[in-house]
């Protein structure tokens, strides 16, 4: 989680930028601009950061590969074919085979399937599940707060890579269970932040009329706070899931994640890895692949928040 | 104070959780380890001297009791008390640590350094590539390409083991890669907000030159939160760079937890991963505790 | 261009009869914007002679904090000057080469801002940022400087310096702050001191000991620049005053005068405000409008949309500074301002200084 905390340090720093005119009597020329809605919010974003086009691009385009994996390639999944071991990139065989044979090229597209679903789903859980733990322990307080923060303080407390490793030895292997490990270990700093974003809403002003007005504390909750805290957690989401890949990717490199004969991209590396000298392209393709999708969150997620954070901070 | 405290409470819960957490594992680890045709009397004797018969509760308190006088059981897979094992492997985690905070330390922050001097120009850019690099690229690429370019190809450093110091370098590279990274963004972010400041206008206004600006206000400023991000890196490198270690076959707590992992060995790794976990916590500590002392305004008044 | 000709004959009369230490001619300055150069000062003239205070008024985003960073080469990029001259003591600041331009720097003229708070180092104590102000330009030891330190803090009125020298920022007042920026300011003994709203941040109490310890210090033989858009803090020390709107000198004159007989509508409106919250009457007199986006000023005089007497000329053609009476100019197309043709005198009731 430190590394978690290390990022939002830096990014806190990064967006905020001070008037790029120079003294407050210059900013007074420019247009004031009208409100924004999502859509427009988007355009911009996309006009202004390039780079987070393309990485939307990108990532649109992964995740097409992992669907249309079967139709991609003329090569099964598991397709063993020891006459052709090791072989590097060809014709056939676009980036070679593995030590059984395998068309890496294939076992890249059904391994996107694992690592980004890896990387997207858990996220999205822990997300759901720290957003409604930490609202409801920044709203009601007391021993709620208490307990739900001591709770996160704890998995907050271990390294990622421990915690992920001990979480996964106490369920056991396989997919299912990486998937939970994930979400229990990212839930912690989604509550978090949820926590404060809660607090600071809490005492706005529609929040008090509605209060005064009777509306139930839930509904306040799902109508008022949560969708404030959207934004926030929008780029919390596109920044958490390279982690949660790079997690993923981490366990099943060390043999604690996927197994064979599934296909994850980690496993790969941690495969090829005892052919790093005579066929080095086995670890570093689908070392490749993951880096490019790191980058295309991390990106993504700049430019999120480039174009949603100053407006909070307005707000 | 109440820090600390509260510290302790966390790291207390911690261990109880993690006691817990690898005690639920069905089956009877005694058993695991004696393989297939030990008979059940042995398993049984076994078991009642490590202790594994009692109830739960009972057992962590025996724990806890022992901990706190340094004795963190014995390691099953490996025969000897566990504490002796971490004394050795943190050894070798304490000097991967510092040898890879000193690398990421000085090479982010002169990046950083530079590129906001330089801002928006071509070596800004490329500083800021770099750094982007380091935090995207998972550690085991890192490694594996620097093991492969340095130490096979062009065979200027061994491929692995703590031979020498030279066996040193590259994981420290490695690990500290991802952090080089991180400084160099902060130091750059940071540094390009203080000079917007408006003290830093009335020291040009009394007559300081560029040099003069930086090193006398700007860098002291920009030195706070970056000091706190240098104690959190250093006490997330010290809990466990398992991933380099491996790669590198350095023996290292990381490495040793992994270890415990495959061979279930789950005092060893309750030891370790209690170790970890204790160090990042005391690591937020410090990160707190510096930011009050280098930052006046923090300070309560006497 | 007329306007350069004439501000130059106008101000060379000037110069003879009176040494002055700052003397700006026809500054202009501003930033590329979208849409071409937005121009923050338009042909700014004005002069501070030796140990007088001159005011420079207006409101928010009138381009008199700009002015001083001009002065003194603080101005942000984008932002540039793009023309003029500033003259100190004779020399062309903007010629200079930029060291020797450095040198002058907190030697001979010296800046306090608006908001001491920010304005001072947070993790420094305060006698060390005084100190560097002496070590920057003197070759002196530390206990040398310290000593002028405690000197110039004494004489700023800061009591028990000794203590407070070893105290940070954040652990004073802020009328504590800002004298440890005029002793900051004033321990070189600089010949020209600009003071960017040093009051604004104050009590109003603290303001009046503020204001008075510069008319000290000009008492003394440095020229100060005081810049506000608190006529009140203007009419209290200042000994001339220019106005200024959108970039532009409006009025200038000595501070009688233009308390007196303000001619500009601009001048007038700003005045009337004040007095009327003096007189108690029913309507607080305001000047309609807003100042204007600096990016798209209007055709002609910048202050016509405004103007309660404009004519049709006046949205047409850009005015020049013209002298009006000795040592009095205004930028007025209007040969009697206040006065359409054939109509009353607006009211102007005796608005002497306090």
């Amino acid at each position: 989680m430190l590394r978690k905390k290390e990022k939002q340090i830096v990014s806190d720093f990064e967006h905020r930028k001070a008037d790029p005119a120079g003294p407050s009597e210059i900013s007074e020329a420019y247009d004031l601009g009208e409100a924004e809605t999502f859509g427009k919010l988007m355009l911009r974003m996309f006009r202004e950061n390039k780079l987070s086009a393309v990485s939307l691009l990108v990532i649109l385009l992964m995740i097409l590969c992992t669907i249309l994996a079967p139709v991609l390639t003329p090569y099964g999944e598991t397709d063993m074919d020891l006459l052709n071991r090791l072989q590097p990139p060809s014709g056939d065989h676009w980036l070679g085979t593995d030590e059984g044979g395998r068309d890496v090229l294939t076992r890249l597209l059904y391994g996107s399937r694992v690592s980004l679903m890896v990387g997207i789903v858990p996220t999205l859980l822990s997300m759901v599940l720290g957003a409604l733990l930490g609202v409801m322990a920044g709203y009601f307080g007391k021993w709620t707060d208490t307990v739900i923060m001591r709770l996160a303080d704890i998995v907050l407390a271990f390294p990622s890579m421990l915690l992920a490793m001990v979480i996964m030895y106490t369920l056991g292997g396989g997919l299912f269970n990486v998937f939970l490990t994930l979400t229990l270990m990212n839930w912690g700093s989604v509550a978090r932040i949820a926590r404060s974003e809660t607090l600071r809403l809490k005492k706005s002003e529609f929040v008090e009329a509605a209060r005064s007005i009777g509306v139930s504390k839930w509904k306040i909750i799902f109508r008022h706070i949560l969708p404030n805290c959207l934004p926030t957690l929008i780029v919390l989401f596109t920044l958490n899931v390279p982690a949660a890949i790079l997690t993923e990717s981490s366990l099943s490199f060390l043999g604690l994640g996927i197994q064979p004969p599934g296909a994850s991209w980690g496993l790969m590396v941690n495969m090829g890895r005892q052919f790093l000298y005579n066929a080095p392209w086995l670890s570093f393709v689908p070392s490749a692949a993951i880096m490019v999708a790191v980058l295309s969150f991390n990106f993504l997620g700049d430019g999120l928040r480039d174009v949603l954070d100053p407006r909070l901070r307005k707000q | 104070m109440k820090r600390i405290v509260q510290a302790l409470l966390v790291l207390l819960l911690v261990s109880l959780m993690l006691f817990v957490m690898l005690r639920i594992v069905p089956g009877n680890p005694v058993a695991v380890l004696m393989g297939e045709h030990a008979n059940q009397a042995t398993i049984d004797r076994l078991t009642a001297e490590l202790g594994l018969d009692q109830p739960i509760h009972v057992q962590f308190f025996r724990y806890l009791s022992g901990a706190v006088r340094g004795d963190f059981g014995t390691s099953y897979s490996l025969g000897k008390p566990v504490s002796e094992l971490m004394g050795t492997a943190f050894v070798n985690t304490l000097l991967l640590s510092l040898a890879a905070a000193l690398f990421a330390w000085i090479t982010g922050g002169l990046c950083g350094l530079l590129a906001a001097i330089r801002k928006n120009s071509i070596p800004d850019r490329l500083f800021m590539g770099f750094s982007l690099l380091g935090i995207s690229m998972p550690v085991f690429m890192v490694a594996m390409i620097l093991q492969y370019v340095f130490a096979y190809w062009l065979h200027w450093v061994p491929i692995s083991g703590t031979a020498d110091w030279r066996s040193f370098i590259l994981p420290a590279v490695a690990l500290g890669w991802n952090s080089a990274g991180s400084i160099a963004r902060l130091v750059r972010s940071a540094l390009l907000d203080t000079l917007e400041e408006d003290y830093i206008d009335t020291a040009r206004a009394k007559g300081l030159g560029k040099s003069g600006v930086l090193f006398r206000h700007a860098l002291r400023n920009t030195m706070l939160p970056t000091v706190t991000m240098m104690a959190l890196q250093l006490s997330a490198l010290l809990s466990g760079a398992v991933i380099t270690e491996t790669v590198f076959s350095i023996n290292g707590i990381g490495r040793l937890a992994v270890q415990a992992i495959t061979a279930r060995d789950i005092p060893l790794l309750q030891g370790t991963v209690l170790f970890s976990t204790a160090i990042v916590i005391f690591g937020n500590l410090v990160a707190d505790f510096l930011y009050t002392v280098l930052d006046p305004r923090t300070r309560k008044e006497a | 261009m007329e306007e350069a000709l004439i501000q130059e004959k106008v101000l060379n009369k000037e110069n003879l009869s009176q040494e002055k230490t700052l003397v700006i001619e026809n500054l202009c300055a501003g930033f590329p914007a979208r849409r071409g150069e937005v121009r923050v000062l338009d042909h700014v003239s004005l002069s501070v002679p030796k140990g007088k205070i001159t005011g420079l008024v207006g409101e928010s985003g009138c381009g008199k904090s700009m002015t001083a960073r001009a002065v003194m080469n603080l101005i942000r990029h984008p932002g540039r000057v793009t023309g003029g001259r500033i003259l100190l003591e004779g020399r062309d600041l903007l010629s200079m080469r930029k060291k020797e331009r450095r040198m002058l720097q907190g030697r001979e003229i010296a800046m306090i801002f608006q908001d001491p708070m920010s304005s001072l180092n947070p993790v420094m104590k305060v006698g060390k940022q005084v100190d560097e102000a002496v070590l920057v330009h003197e070759h002196v030891t530390h206990a040398e400087a310290k000593r002028r330190t405690l000197e110039m803090l004494e004489a700023a009125g800061v009591p028990d310096p000794e203590r407070r020298y070893h105290s940070y920022p954040h652990q004073l007042s802020g009328g504590l702050r800002q004298r440890i920026m005029i002793a900051m300011a004033m321990v070189c003994r600089p010949k020209l001191l600009i003071a960017d709203e040093p009051t604004t941040a104050l009590d109003v109490t603290v303001e009046a000991q503020i204001l008075d310890l510069m008319k000290e210090m000009s008492a003394k033989g440095t020229a100060v620049l005081l810049i506000s858009h608190n006529l009140g803090a203007i009419a209290r020390v200042c000994d001339d005053v220019s106005v200024m709107y959108a970039g532009k000198i409006v009025e200038q004159a000595d501070i009688c005068t233009l308390f007196d007989r303000p001619r500009h509508p601009y001048t007038r409106g700003l005045l009337s405000a004040v007095s009327s919250l003096r007189d108690g009457s029913e309507v607080l007199s305001v000047i309609p409008g807003h100042v204007p986006n600096l990016a798209r000023l209007p055709a002609g005089c910048s202050f016509s949309p405004r103007c309660s007497c404009r004519g049709k000329e006046c949205m047409e053609k850009t005015p020049e500074m013209r002298e009006i009476s000795p040592g009095h100019r205004i930028r007025c197309l209007w040969e009697e301002p206040g006065k359409k043709p054939g109509e009353k005198e607006l009211e102007t009731e005796g608005l002497a200084a306090e």
